[in-house]
């Protein structure tokens, strides 16, 4: 009698393991370049570029981030606002600072400028801060790697 | 006749589909949160409130005045220091290594440079400026350190 080939699926099996190592690699490399910082990067800003703008050893005391666009306004807590019409905010920034019993000298006010902004308008962002009494400010650029 | 029972086999299956779901769900979900976030840096320049009220500075040495002049469209129309017109800001550097000396001996410690910019000038010129008085990067990627002490002028708003 002649043999009669079965009907059912035949089971391939396929070696699943080499596509396992992959994905776990990149699940590795995921988690490793994963970034927890709450460091501000507005898109909409372009930052000069500097060689010698080296990052902050450590976090600011008590960062306020004014970010000037090059169209002039500025961005606060995500919001353009005019140059002008920061003096007011920032004085309610010195309110509750000086509410929650810190020392507004040593509070910094990051300045983020966009490179096609006017300097004069940086200048005016500057003198709004020193005017409501605070003394560190500091001016952010990209560092340029030089490559 | 009595059944022969089968030899067990040595293999054990093992369903792998749980698992890859579960890993294919965290790539995405790390693929869709993965940020990129660019190095910046700090740049502490001093800016007085106003003019001077006849105060008499402690500095030994006046300081370097770094003019920059605007175009009509903010770019850099001209750049010059303490009067004298300079190309670019390789030679603005260059110039102010010759004026203070690098190393042992060098006076940049104690020198200041005050930069007083036209108020359309595009903000990118300053940096490049402040870049220029700051250091000297070295081929080798070492930075020697010139002036620390950099303040701008006053803003002038054009009249109009």
């Amino acid at each position: 009698m002649a043999r009669r080939q079965s009907d059912g699926p035949s089971k391939t099996d396929v070696d699943m393991t080499p596509m396992i190592d992959m994905t776990f690699q990149l699940i590795t490399f995921f988690v490793f370049t994963l970034n927890f910082s709450t460091a501000v990067q507005d898109e909409r800003l372009q930052l000069p570029m500097s060689q010698l703008a080296k990052p902050a050893e450590g976090p600011s005391v008590d960062p306020i981030t004014l970010q000037l666009m090059s169209d002039g306004n500025v961005i606060y807590m995500g919001e353009p606002l005019p140059v002008e019409e920061i003096g007011g905010y920032l004085e309610n920034e010195k309110r509750v600072m000086l509410g929650a019993g810190k020392n507004l000298a040593e509070a910094t006010v990051i300045v983020r400028a966009d490179g096609r902004s006017k300097t004069g308008d940086v200048q005016e962002l500057i003198k709004f801060c020193q005017e409501k009494g605070f003394e560190k400010i500091v001016q952010r650029a990209e560092y340029d790697e030089g490559k | 006749m009595a059944n022969k029972r089968e030899p067990l086999s040595d293999k054990i299956n093992i369903d792998m589909t749980p698992m890859i779901d579960v890993v294919f769900q965290l790539i995405t979900f790390f693929m869709l949160t993965l940020k990129t976030v660019i190095t910046e840096g700090d740049f502490d320049i001093r800016m007085p409130l106003g003019p001077s009220q006849g105060a008499v500075s402690d500095d030994p040495i006046p300081p370097v005045r770094v003019r920059l002049i605007a175009g009509p469209a903010g770019e850099r129309a001209g750049i010059s220091m303490n009067g004298s017109p300079v190309r670019d800001f390789d030679e603005l550097q260059k110039k102010l290594v010759d004026l203070v000396g690098t190393g042992p001996g060098s006076r940049a410690e104690a020198t200041e440079v005050e930069l007083d910019c036209d108020y359309a000038l595009k903000y990118d010129n300053v940096v490049r400026a402040i870049t220029a008085v700051s250091g000297v990067v070295q081929p080798d990627g070492t930075v020697v350190e010139l002036i620390k002490k950099i303040k701008f002028s006053p803003p002038k708003r054009p009249a109009g």
